[in-house]
């Protein structure tokens, strides 16, 4: 016969071990975490900072960051910062929103149905590796010098990667999920629209959010077209008058609306679908 | 006999990939009572999922026919319920919205007509969501649940429409032996409970005797029905079954039977081989 044994007594908890730091895909305190991003961060602002100060460098090449701060100042102040702003993000998301208007639809049918894949598919890969900044005398010869050969330059660097991520979210679909609905008498459109679009939605906000990214980086090649506005235009005329803090400035300004529009699509992830959380 | 569920008679499926051609379903003969429960065993390759998939209209078979209600199968249809392994969940909707999800569809709320309808279709929702244990769970999503527990609201989403027939391909096949038992028993208990015709795919030679009223063995290269056995239990099944002598008997004869055809013996004399030229 078996000895059943009764329930260990209960003693009183351990201290916390230390975390160990070199785990392989471990975890961390979030102080810790918090405390890294943030020396991440601050350490080249630091280094940038002795090397201009102690004179290691030419503050022609290598301005100091009080030099770029008194710079953003004077930008903000007396050249229209807030005007260049602007016209930056209404370009970039002109030419991001057009290209998610097309692409989304597009990259739909592309993920869904296998003709449209064959059809279109090979055609976009070949227009994909077509760099967007050697259509820049086309675009200025079909469409002119405003607004609209901007946004396009942005639109042609977007539109084509972005139609082949939407594609493959929409395949990423696990097909249990489209087959279960299939078997509870879902018609075509019925699958679609209730089961591919919701359930690819988190994977196309992250390619919506990436790809935003890329559309900030055609904005200085976009405004080489004639501009006269904006923060890339704004970097481009610094750089013929030797203001490299100016230049430092604007990019450091289009790092930080990066950072934000990035962190504004991750937020709304959160907000959007919650049920991703463990 | 014109009594028949599902009349599968001569079906073949062939699969053609970079020009060769695999026999997943050779001559296929089967019929199937209402209400019956019959499990499909075999070997991995010997099509009992594809011929499962074909049966639910996932998959458009070669030759042969395929009659449902003597009517034939080319799609999938709300009679047909479909429960698969995993992944099937929509991890968007809550539990009971995952349960209740057919009823967007335009058959089923085609055949809304009045409150009344719309009362008994939520009153049904309720029972499956209590039937499946799952009544505290109503507002959670899917990944805050347990594997056994998706497997329960899958089965609940499958039932909502009253599908005559389920299909069953591997449902529990990833969860742990304590769970597959207490769903082993609900299963049945729906089975008893709905009236259903069940058809259900598995590996596990234990959970084929002890779900089925019949057992077909199906057998690779090509995909064929190797045999038929008729399980000598009772309809009402309890655990202890599972020790019995006529259940162990079934079990060693199936198991064994899958051995032979399934063309992946252990040569006992070339392992002795290997060792012996294994250095010391």
């Amino acid at each position: 016969m078996t000895a059943h044994r009764p329930l260990p007594e209960t003693r009183p908890a351990a201290p916390p071990k230390a975390a160990r730091w070199w785990v392989i895909r471990g975890d961390l305190p979030r102080g810790a975490i918090w405390g890294l991003a943030l020396a991440g961060l601050l350490a080249p602002l630091l280094a940038w900072w002795a090397a201009t100060t102690f004179g290691v460098s030419n503050p022609m090449f290598l301005p100091g960051p009080d030099a770029v701060i008194k710079r953003l100042g004077h930008w903000l102040t007396d050249e229209g910062l807030f005007a260049d702003i602007a016209i930056s993000v209404w370009r970039v998301m002109g030419g991001f929103c057009s290209s998610a208007l097309l692409a989304l639809p597009l990259g739909l049918y592309i993920g869904t149905y296998r003709p449209v894949q064959a059809f279109l598919e090979p055609l976009t890969d070949f227009i994909r590796y077509m760099p967007a900044v050697a259509f820049i005398p086309l675009v200025m010869l079909w469409v002119g010098i405003d607004e609209g050969s901007k946004i396009l330059i942005i639109f042609i660097g977007t539109f084509f990667q972005m139609v082949l991520m939407v594609a493959e979210d929409v395949r990423r679909v696990p097909m249990a999920q489209i087959e279960a609905a299939q078997t509870m008498g879902a018609s075509r459109y019925e699958v679609i629209k209730l089961v591919i679009l919701p359930s690819a939605r988190p994977a196309l906000l992250d390619t919506l959010r990436i790809t935003c990214g890329w559309a900030w980086t055609y904005l200085v090649v976009a405004e080489l077209v004639a501009a006269n506005s904006g923060l890339g235009y704004a970097i481009l005329k610094a750089q013929r008058y030797m203001q490299t803090d100016k230049i430092f400035a604007g990019i450091l300004l289009i790092g930080v609306i990066g950072l934000l529009t990035d962190q504004a699509f991750r937020w709304l992830g959160r907000l959007a679908f919650p049920w991703l959380k463990r | 006999m014109n009594d028949a569920k599902i009349r599968i008679s001569h079906v073949d499926k062939v699969f053609a990939s970079r020009g060769k051609t695999v026999q997943a379903l050779q001559d296929i003969n089967l019929e199937i009572r209402p209400n019956e429960f019959i499990t499909f065993v075999g070997a991995s390759g010997c099509g009992k999922s594809t011929l499962l998939r074909s049966i639910g209209g996932l998959e458009r078979h070669s030759a042969g026919d395929i009659l449902v209600d003597g009517r034939a199968v080319d799609s999938p249809g709300i009679d047909r319920a479909m429960v698969f392994q995993h992944y099937s969940l929509y991890p968007w909707l809550t539990v009971m919205k995952n349960i209740k999800f057919c009823r967007q569809l335009k058959v089923v709320s085609d055949t809304v007509n009045s409150d009344a309808d719309v009362e008994v279709a939520s009153g049904r929702a309720d029972a499956l969501l209590n039937l499946m244990g799952l009544s505290a769970f109503a507002d959670a999503y899917p990944n805050q649940l347990s594997g056994g527990m998706q497997q329960r609201v899958a089965i609940a989403r499958a039932l909502m429409p009253k599908p005559q027939i389920l299909l069953m391909d591997e449902p529990f096949g990833a969860l742990d032996a304590q769970t597959r038992e207490v769903m082993h028993d609900l299963i049945r208990h729906v089975h008893r409970l709905e009236k259903s015709t069940i058809l259900f795919v598995t590996h596990d030679v234990e959970e084929a005797i002890y779900l089925g009223g019949r057992i077909v063995l199906m057998a690779p290269r090509p995909g064929r029905i190797d045999s038929v056995y008729d399980v000598p239990l009772p309809a009402e099944r309890h655990q202890d079954m599972k020790l019995s002598a006529e259940f162990l008997a079934l079990k060693r004869e199936i198991l064994n039977r899958i051995r032979e055809t399934s063309g992946m013996s252990t040569d006992l004399e070339l392992l002795e081989q290997l060792s012996r030229s294994a250095p010391a």
